[in-house]
């Protein structure tokens, strides 16, 4: 199976002949895979080398002129590093484009912290109006990268990942999608992009009604009251408690209980495998379980 | 120079053969010092307020192909003030080129003003970039000129001004390094050098450019027809950056 950074590079390469308006700004990351296209779009694709300021900043700057621009570059030199060139090139300007990041929190362990960005999604909360995509397979990856590039002039950032489902569910870019039903008011455990699977496995047998979100912002508040749950887990590939206040705010009238799981916010200073890391975030089908079913029982 | 009446003579032939008409009023170079004023309150402003002055009222008098008319045309010249501290002498160009009404400089700060102490573009038409934050300008501008020959719009030109000290912030550098390596030649940047930097630039501000491959021009940032020839000066294959020395800061 081709990985979500693989189908980016396929489905971006065949919408830069598709749309005149769409264009590609790297900083050496993942330029390599877009050598075809640009040959064929030399102006539309373009290297500013290893300068992730500049990366945001022109992405931006050819936004004002009119194109819709994907900025691309792993998640902690996209998000983190050129953090206000997110939030003043892009969002001070009043222009669109779409941010598309890779490794996000635990995707490369062996390459240590500095490639680690968990505080990613937490950080775009700050700022208004993005909306962002998790996908947890690569065809939900090619959906909605489709969704971003075709989402007018919004700020939209897509989130690729190495972990990955084993299948794809069908994704509209907007809502939770309910993939097991627990009985009327069963604890509703929402799971983000590629930990689904982990959350599947994890709450096998328990009556809980399992959302799954692959557009975490803006939260689908209606989706999530519509269960009827008052008791909430929520299961994050980045940062724990990323998604508790808008979780919480969509309950805000109701008595409720929030358990939120999630990378954790220490260094573990560790390298290693991902499965490992994810044990150690509690991230595991087995922690989860654990901690699932202390919270619902 | 210690004022704007100075300012006003020591204009250069040609700088006030044009006047821009506002409504039923034109205006020329002489009319800033009563537009800068109207922000101001003073009547007579120091080197500080008026650094960029005779620089933007060159481009925007003699260089620019923009106007009221066109702030929202594909292919008109892009503008970016990158230094967006003390932008009283840049409201008042645009006043006197039509942009603004001259009504609303009396406003300047206000919470129901669109003009702040640091311009933003959704309030102002003709105001290419929000700035303020340092170092934001230079990348826009290479956004720019990327953007706009990506669209097959090979003429319109992007200029934007850049302070000396400015120049500290390294995202300028990446900008400036890029660039020149890509060859983008409708880009031009020009530095209001005042002295104001604390390190400086050793070497000089044009070398820094130049080793970067840039076509690169410095001149007395007071002098309109030095102003003019730098601005104008041929540069196939390169981004063009012209120095504009004025008077130190402190």
């Amino acid at each position: 199976m081709d990985t979500m950074r693989d189908r980016f590079t396929d489905v971006t390469t065949r919408l830069l002949d598709e749309d005149p308006r769409l264009a590609v700004v790297l900083a050496e990351i993942g330029a390599a895979g877009f050598d075809t296209a640009r040959a064929r779009h030399p102006d539309r694709v373009v290297n500013v080398g290893i300068r992730e300021q500049l990366l945001v900043g022109a992405g931006a700057g050819m936004a004002l002129t009119g194109l819709r621009p994907i900025v691309h570059t792993f998640a902690s030199f996209l998000v983190e590093r050129p953090f206000e060139q997110v939030k003043l090139d892009f969002g001070h300007q009043g222009v669109g484009g779409v941010l598309v990041s890779a490794y996000g929190s635990y995707d490369w362990p062996a390459g240590g912290f500095t490639h680690m960005a968990p505080g990613d999604v937490a950080l775009m909360d700050t700022l208004d109006g993005w909306t962002v995509h998790v996908p947890g397979h690569p065809d939900e990856a090619e959906t909605l990268l489709r969704h971003a590039v075709a989402a007018g002039d919004d700020r939209v950032y897509v989130r690729l990942s190495e972990q990955s489902n084993a299948a794809p569910h069908p994704v509209d870019g907007r809502t939770l999608t309910t993939v097991r039903r627990g009985s009327p008011g069963a604890s509703a455990v929402v799971a983000v992009g590629p930990l689904l699977d982990g959350v599947l496995a994890a709450t096998e047998g328990l009556d809980v009604t399992v959302l799954y979100a692959t557009t975490p912002r803006p939260f689908d508040a209606a989706g999530l009251r519509a269960t009827g749950a008052t008791d909430v887990v929520l299961v994050e590939p980045y940062l724990a408690g990323t998604s508790s206040a808008v979780a919480a705010e969509a309950l805000s009238d109701v008595p409720h209980r929030l358990l939120a799981l999630g990378t954790g916010r220490a260094e573990l200073r560790r390298y290693g495998t991902r499965d490992e890391h994810l044990a150690a975030h509690g991230l595991d089908a087995a922690s989860l379980r654990e901690r699932i079913t202390a919270f619902t029982r | 120079m210690t004022d704007t009446g100075t300012t006003t003579t020591r204009t250069t032939t040609g700088a006030t053969a044009t006047a821009a008409r506002t409504g039923t009023r034109t205006y020329g170079w002489a009319d800033l010092p009563a537009l800068l004023a109207r922000m101001t309150g003073a009547e007579k402003h120091g080197p500080a307020a008026t650094s960029t002055l005779d620089a933007l009222w060159v481009l925007y008098d003699r260089v620019l192909r923009v106007s009221p008319d066109t702030v929202d045309d594909p292919g008109r010249d892009r503008f970016l003030l990158s230094k967006g501290h003390g932008p009283m002498a840049y409201y008042a160009v645009l006043a006197a080129r039509g942009f603004l009404d001259p009504d609303v400089l009396t406003g300047f700060g206000a919470y129901d003003s669109p003009l702040g102490h640091h311009p933003d573009r959704t309030l102002v038409p003709g105001v290419e970039i929000g700035s303020g934050s340092l170092g934001h300008g230079l990348p826009l501008a290479v956004g720019g000129a990327l953007g706009l020959r990506a669209q097959g719009l090979r003429d319109p030109a992007v200029w934007v001004l850049v302070g000396d000290a400015e120049l500290d912030e390294g995202s300028n550098h990446e900008a400036i390094a890029f660039a020149g390596a890509y060859g983008l030649d409708r880009l031009h940047a020009v530095v209001i050098d005042n002295s104001s930097a604390t390190y400086g630039s050793p070497g000089g501000i044009e070398a820094r450019f130049a080793a970067a491959g840039w076509s690169t021009a410095a001149v007395d940032g007071r002098d309109h027809d030095a102003l003019y020839d730098a601005y104008t000066r041929p540069h196939p294959g390169r981004p063009h950056l012209v120095v504009a020395h004025v008077e130190p800061k402190n």
